[in-house]
């Protein structure tokens, strides 16, 4: 890996640009928390000395260099310096999801054999003592918000504010040592240990060191010119990269504002307080801000409702233009401006996106509407691709180059090859050095050059040289012609419908691609209550000619934007059926985080799925369900098995790169 | 068992002290029905001390006479050592006794911020005239008291409400914003009619966990009137059990729940 020096000079930790930002930003805000009602700052001047006073109050109390501290709870300031003071006594933070219960946060604790615990409040605390007894190198437990733990045995607890205050009392003994062991860090120290959340198997502790940390804040941040006096805030996991790159990798760097809202139940408020510059959230929040936007507005008078659609159409229609600073007529421009002042303005101001000058979303698909709603609006929203083991970035969407069903160019220093199977494959100086005592996953994943595995499969563009992923690797495969056979990505599309929930694509080794749907209750029951449509059950509901029709204009739809992709348009959907019942995870249908199961949906419902390929018009099934308290059940239905009709393709095919 | 000025101590490993406020005989009647019939019970600071009983046992009536509502037909109220002459319930109030009501008393129209506000009516000593004007010693005034009610938001956890009109929250919501109120006060003894009636399981907890918490961290003495028997028993250091009027008991928990007029009050007996 070849990283020059030069460029960070001696900024090789966070304390070392710690102590820079207090020399060159020093009377800037750095850390925000609302409390009491109140927003309260602390300047970079502040966290210097309250990540001294607690850096020595560790050293105090007898922490080792190359010792672990595990860091648990919601994201107020005083954890993140808890990771920078553990950074300057030379230990290594490890933060942890504060909703994991009390076995999953045994397994990490034992895992990284944690000396230290810094915990939030007396939920983690107590969680920690549950579980204390197995952990045998854990020792003490620091914790912040002294509630409720007045009675408790303090033998092994202690107080945030007296860690601090020892610490700054012995200040004249132990200032010496802390910058005997600051000095030491450099770019290969371990930065962080981050624990992935571990959907196969055991979660595996990532080691990403200070040179992975540093340089990819460094580069994302010149690629979106993030600055001192941005605003960002803080409310996604602590655990989580993306949450460590944003509020500590970035804020460190360029030396901007970290905001912590006050309790997770007002965060929305908290958002449309601090109106940041630089924003982050999963796809599920926008979504949600948007329904709540449209329910709202559906309540609204007549005239309001009409500026609001009138204007929103317009946006729909040149909005994106303008932000990609395309040509637009002079006409449009100035309905948009007056657009601006009326109704995007004032529901940016509501949403707390007034001053959003660059947003993220990554983590799953966004719904192609969604995203452009926002991006209509002005709201420069983008996305990106990583995984913790790449320090977050591995591509993202530069400006005026954003799409919903790209995920942009790699980002800067960072190397992308697809592989033959299609898997994607990077390299970068954000690569992680290695798994936490797991050398054979180590090996796995990253090979001796520096390559890794994502384990997602995806193309690029041959036009725009955007990197598009279409699919978990292992779930891709090819049809008997040959062709790619990309489910989820067809079944994101059909998802993308309020009226579907569920969709399962058959098509693996076959000629031709077929579905399951599952029908939105909530969408599509509002939709028969106002046009009068009578039913007794979510099976009749399913069985309505009329929904059924509705569900055919949609898989119709999707078989036309899948056509205008050569690779994947083998994946167009050649008969389709709207199941009985839906797909549950009692019945093991799904699994718990609403992922479908399809190797147990397609023998479970073996005849259906033959129904659909042996043009069969319809088919009598009978289906075991469980109900919630356990019983079992049947559930009979005839269904209806539909053809829908495909678009034509382009003949040429071309292969992964 | 335990002698006036000293106190005890429970199980939990917490030091009771002296005598806070003590009932000597009291009989309240209205007209021709005695509600309360000569009873003598205490309360010690920093307890939580519960009244129970079966519907109709007088309980409430046990409350008011507590809070200075009604005045005892005979008998009276001792607090702090010194016999409490007949008071206005407002004046109650400003010797440091705060409480909430079985059913919710609270001003539907105004915020929780507001209504919570409302609590620090006794610390409040500026005239209409600044206060209206938001000059001078009110404007301090206000910003002190807004501290303490931001204080009290905090530890019970309704940020997220601040500024919803409380006509707007659900039963459990209003429940602790009325907890809230009286918190507010900075009560010495602080009486809590019914807390967790009407609450579901997960509701009664956080309430539990709540009074644990104000107990605990403000030291506050609290009586409190309740049907939940595992709460009571839970929750309450020492438990008087009134029924038609009278005491038929008066001990820890344990004690209480061993003892046979009790047994016989809650599984009916002839009377």
């Amino acid at each position: 890996m070849t990283v020059t020096h030069a460029a960070s000079g001696a900024l090789e930790s966070f304390p070392a640009l710690l102590e820079r930002n207090a020399r060159m930003h020093g009377t800037k805000p750095a850390y925000r928390e609302k409390e009491f009602g109140i927003w309260q700052t602390w300047t970079w001047v502040d966290t210097a000395a309250e990540i001294e006073s607690l850096a020595l109050g560790l050293i105090n109390m007898g922490i080792a260099e190359g010792d672990y501290i595990a860091i648990i709870g919601r994201n107020r300031p005083y954890l993140y310096w808890s990771m920078v003071a553990a950074q300057a006594v030379g230990a290594i933070p490890v933060p942890l999801y504060q909703d994991a219960n009390a076995e999953e946060m045994a397994y990490v604790l034992d895992h990284c054999g944690a000396r230290f615990v810094i915990a939030g409040d007396q939920e983690q605390v107590d969680k920690v003592i549950d579980i204390q007894d197995s952990l045998h190198q854990f020792e003490h437990m620091i914790y912040l918000d002294p509630k409720g733990m007045r009675k408790y045995d303090h033998t092994r607890l202690h107080e945030y504010s007296h860690v601090q205050e020892q610490g700054h009392a012995a200040r004249d003994e132990l200032t010496p040592e802390l910058h005997r062991r600051t000095a030491k860090l450099n770019y290969d120290s371990t930065c962080v240990m981050l624990y992935t959340s571990g959907t196969t198997g055991k979660p595996k502790g990532v080691v990403l060191s200070n040179r992975n940390m540093i340089e990819t804040a460094k580069n994302s941040s010149e690629f979106d010119h993030l600055k001192a006096g941005d605003e960002v805030l803080a409310y996604l996991p602590m655990a989580w990269v993306g949450d460590f790159i944003f509020s500590i990798g970035q804020a460190y760097w360029t030396g901007f504002c970290v905001n912590c809202p006050e309790s997770p139940e007002t965060m929305m408020t908290d958002l449309r307080e601090i109106g940041p510059s630089y924003y982050f959230a999963p796809p599920r929040i926008f979504e949600t801000q948007l329904t709540q936007t449209m329910i709202r507005m559906e309540d609204a008078g007549p005239t309001k409702k009409k500026i609001f659609d009138h204007f929103m159409a317009h946006a729909r229609k040149v909005g994106p233009a303008i932000l990609d600073g395309k040509s637009v007529s002079a006409m449009d421009r100035l309905k948009y401006a007056l657009g601006e002042f009326m109704v995007y303005g004032p529901l940016k101001n509501m949403l707390g996106f007034g001053r959003v000058r660059v947003g993220y979303t990554a983590g799953e698909a966004i719904g192609p509407e969604i995203f452009d709603f926002y991006r209509s609006l002005g709201i420069n929203l983008k996305q990106l691709y990583g995984q913790t083991e790449a320090s977050v970035f591995i591509t993202q969407q530069p400006d005026g180059e954003v799409r919903s069903d790209t995920v942009g160019v790699p980002s800067p220093g960072v190397e992308v090859r697809i592989a033959e199977n299609g898997e994607v494959f990077y390299r970068s100086p954000g690569t992680f050095v290695e798994y936490y005592k797991n050398p054979e996953s180590t090996r796995d994943t990253k090979d001796a050059e520096g390559w890794v595995a994502t384990g997602d499969a995806g193309f690029f563009e041959p036009s725009t040289g955007h990197l598009r992923i279409i699919d978990r690797a292992k779930d891709v495969g090819q049809m008997a012609d040959g062709s790619l056979f990309a489910p989820k990505y067809v079944e994101n599309k059909l998802k993308f419908f309020p009226n579907i929930l569920e969709a399962v694509v058959f098509g693996a080794g076959k000629d031709r691609c077929t579905a399951f749907i599952n029908i939105d209750l909530t969408a599509v029951g509002n939709w028969a209550e106002r046009n009068n449509i009578a039913y007794a059950s979510y099976q009749e509901l399913a069985g309505h000619p009329q929904v059924l029709a509705t569900i055919q204009s949609h898989v119709e739809e999707v078989n036309r934007s899948v056509a205008q992709d050569e690779m994947l348009s083998g994946c167009q959907i050649h008969r389709f059926l709207v199941l009985h019942k839906e797909l549950d995870a009692d019945d093991g249908e799904l699994t718990r985080t609403r992922k479908v199961r399809r190797k147990i949906i397609a023998e479970k419902f073996a005849d259906l799925v033959g129904a659909l390929y042996d043009g069969s018009p319809s088919i009598y099934t009978e289906t075991e369900v469980t109900y919630e308290d356990g019983r079992k059940g049947q559930i009979r239905a005839t269904l209806e098995v539909r053809d829908a009709a495909l678009a034509s393709v382009a003949p040429q095919r071309v292969a992964a790169e | 068992m335990m002698d006036a000025s000293a106190g005890y101590v429970t199980e939990d490993g917490r030091q009771i002290g002296g005598v806070l406020m003590e009932m000597k005989n009291i009989t309240l009647r209205f007209g021709g029905v005695v509600a309360i019939k000569d009873i003598s019970f205490d309360i010690r600071e920093g307890e939580i001390r519960a009244i129970i009983g079966p519907n109709g046992a007088g309980k409430s009536s046990m409350l008011n006479i507590i809070s200075g509502f009604y005045t005892p037909s005979e008998g009276g109220v001792w607090y702090k050592g010194a016999p409490r002459p007949p008071m206005r319930p407002y004046e109650v109030a400003r010797m440091g006794v705060a409480r909430t009501f079985q059913n919710i008393a609270l001003f539907e129209g105004m915020t929780v911020l507001d209504n919570v506000m409302t609590g620090r009516l006794t610390h409040m000593h500026s005239g209409i005239a600044s206060q209206a004007l938001w000059w001078g010693k009110a404007r301090a005034e206000e910003v002190a008291n807004r501290e303490k009610v931001e204080e009290i938001i905090d530890f019970l956890e309704i940020q997220a409400i601040r500024k919803t009109p409380v006509g707007r929250l659900p039963y459990g919501l209003k429940k602790r914003v009325e907890l809230a109120r009286a918190l507010a006060a900075e009560p010495s003894i602080l009486l809590l009619d019914e807390p967790m009636a009407g609450m579901n399981v997960e509701e009664k907890e956080d309430m539990s966990r709540f009074i644990l918490d104000v107990n605990d961290e403000f030291g506050t003495t609290i009586a409190l009137i309740e049907h939940d028997m595992g709460v009571v028993m839970d929750l309450s250091d020492r438990v008087v059990v009134m029924d038609y009027g009278k005491k038929i008991g008066d001990g820890t928990p344990d004690e209480v729940r061993n003892n046979q007029d009790v047994i016989d009050a809650y599984l009916g007996v002839q009377h």
